[in-house]
């Protein structure tokens, strides 16, 4: 079992949800979160203060997974989210040695789809 | 010899101040309908329309608009307040001081432009937008205002009745709107989808502040505290009531479920619509109004809209526009010399005269309007470029064009 989390865009979230649906990948946690990478961030100014590199507005998605759902799920992601440009963030696949659905107490292949 | 009458200046002075409060109202009302990163960018379009479209009045505005004259503009007669003085005029309003009248007429000028703005919402580059707010005002504006309401203007002379502004301000702000949602083009992202509303309750508080300003815009055009004034007073209230209430029970039958939006939508477009009709009519008539309008403006939003596929983004033209030309019509339709002598009466008392000067008020106000809007429009895009780039279009208004977001997610 592997766990995929990605950073992406904001405004990229709709395309990124209908790949994956496509993919007949259908359980998904999606989170909102600050970062920057190389794109350095915004600047603010509040009352002629200026603060420079200031953490732009991320959309954090995370997806538990069988095997053979991992390469479908990272070509959705990258087909959704992908502009070209500075920004359209990463995805992390790590190992995921346990999953229990709460409802029943299933463990592992059950529990996770 | 005029006289000032303490009551009727009060009442104009306080109704000035009810109308002022309509901008902010709108942008709360625009505001919580935008994406969350473009929530600022609405409301600082509106702030900026208060502090320039002030200024631009009593320099140029005024005079332009209501300066006596048979041609195009008012003139510059009256530039800078120049000959406007603390004495009435009584041709507009002879129990008042006629510097009263004119701050009146300000908040108008000054609530419709920001009308037009929920047309090209999350999209429209803010040097671009001020640019373009400022020649339409001088372009517009005050050639529509001083036709209407200027002396000598000519659909005035030719006995057209818009009591408070259903040509001046409403049709010709949903107009120039949907010539602008047309120019502008589609946010990216959303085509031919519902705006992902950001904050329902800042849109029911400007509803609501609409509402109350209304008060002022339709009652205070009796530019009188009488019973003039009282009757605009209660059937704004009572059209705005009806066409609430006639939304609700429409999404009740075709969409399931009654909305707290679609409560503040038809409300607004009741008051809209009984804006041209709030001096010349009774109350059973507003009821009529009020049911009539949601009926169409329902009817525009939701399904002649997505078929058109225009993204006229907060429906400044489905509201203000149709709801505008529906009040234009119902006036004639509707009006009464019992209410106000210096009306007239409407195709419903067998006068066909009143229906052909609206209609035509109507016509030349869409064609004029949608001709110059869209001139102004291509000239601004061709020389500054109406439209952010994608990039800023993605990250937001807020950051990009004025470098502050609203909300934080971290303290």
């Amino acid at each position: 079992m592997k766990l995929i989390i990605a950073i992406i865009q904001p405004h990229k979230l709709e395309d990124v949800k209908r790949e994956l649906y496509a993919a007949n990948v259908n359980l998904i946690t999606v989170s909102e979160v600050l970062g920057h990478g190389q794109q350095k961030g915004v600047t603010e100014v509040y009352r002629g203060a200026k603060e420079t590199g200031n953490l732009l507005r991320k959309v954090r998605l995370e997806i538990a997974i069988n095997e053979n759902f991992v390469e479908p799920t990272i070509n959705a992601i990258m087909k959704g989210a992908r502009t070209g440009n500075i920004g359209d963030g990463k995805i992390f696949v790590v190992d995921l040695p346990r999953c229990i659905r709460i409802r029943t107490g299933e463990e592992g292949r059950e529990a996770i789809g | 010899m005029d006289m000032i009458n303490s009551g009727d200046t009060a009442w104009v002075l306080l109704s000035a101040a009810l109308v002022m409060l309509m901008t902010p109202g709108l942008a709360f009302f625009y505001g919580g309908m935008v994406r969350r990163k473009n929530v600022l960018g609405m409301l600082m379009q509106c702030f900026a329309i208060l502090c320039i479209l002030s200024l631009q009045w009593v320099l140029f505005g005024y005079s332009l608009s209501f300066g006596p004259s048979t041609g195009f503009w008012g003139g510059l007669q009256w530039f800078g307040l120049n000959g406007v003085g603390l004495e009435p005029y009584a041709d507009y309003a002879g129990t008042i001081p006629h510097q009263a009248f004119m701050i009146f007429q300000a908040m108008f000028a000054i609530i419709t432009p920001a009308l037009i703005i929920g047309a090209f919402a999350e999209r429209m580059k803010f040097s671009a937008f001020i640019v373009f707010t400022l020649l339409w005002a001088f372009l517009v504006y005050d050639p529509i205002c001083h036709w209407v309401w200027g002396i000598g203007g000519w659909l005035r002379n030719m006995g057209a009745l818009d009591f408070a502004g259903g040509t001046v301000v409403h049709i010709n702000a949903g107009i120039a709107a949907l010539v602008m949602a047309l120019v502008v083009g589609k946010r990216k992202g959303y085509e031919n989808k519902a705006t992902p509303l950001h904050n329902l309750p800042f849109t029911v508080l400007g509803a609501a502040l609409l509402w109350f300003g209304w008060f002022g815009f339709n009652a205070g055009s009796a530019l009188a505290a009488n019973g003039l004034a009282v009757n605009a007073f209660v059937v704004t209230n009572t059209a705005a009531a009806a066409a609430g209430l006639s939304w609700a029970l429409l999404e009740w039958i075709f969409n399931g479920k009654p909305t707290m939006f679609g409560v503040a939508t038809g409300a607004v477009a009741g008051l809209v619509a009984i804006t041209p009709a709030a001096g010349f009519v009774n109350v059973i008539s507003a009821i009529l109004i009020g049911f009539g309008v949601s009926a169409l403006c329902y009817f525009a939003v939701s399904v002649i809209k997505p078929k058109l596929g225009y993204d006229d983004s907060l429906d400044a033209f489905g509201v203000h526009g149709i709801g505008g030309i529906w009040g234009a019509i119902a006036t004639g339709l509707f009006a009464s010399k019992a209410i106000n002598a210096a009306g007239n009466d409407g195709l419903l008392l067998g006068n066909f005269a009143l229906m052909k000067a609206q209609l035509v008020a109507v016509l030349v106000t869409i064609v004029y309007s949608f001709v110059v809007t869209f001139v102004i429009a291509k000239l601004v895009d061709k020389f500054i470029g109406l439209r952010v780039s994608e990039e800023e279009e993605n990250i937001g208004l807020d950051l990009t064009q004025h470098h502050e977001r609203a909300y934080t997610i971290l303290e």
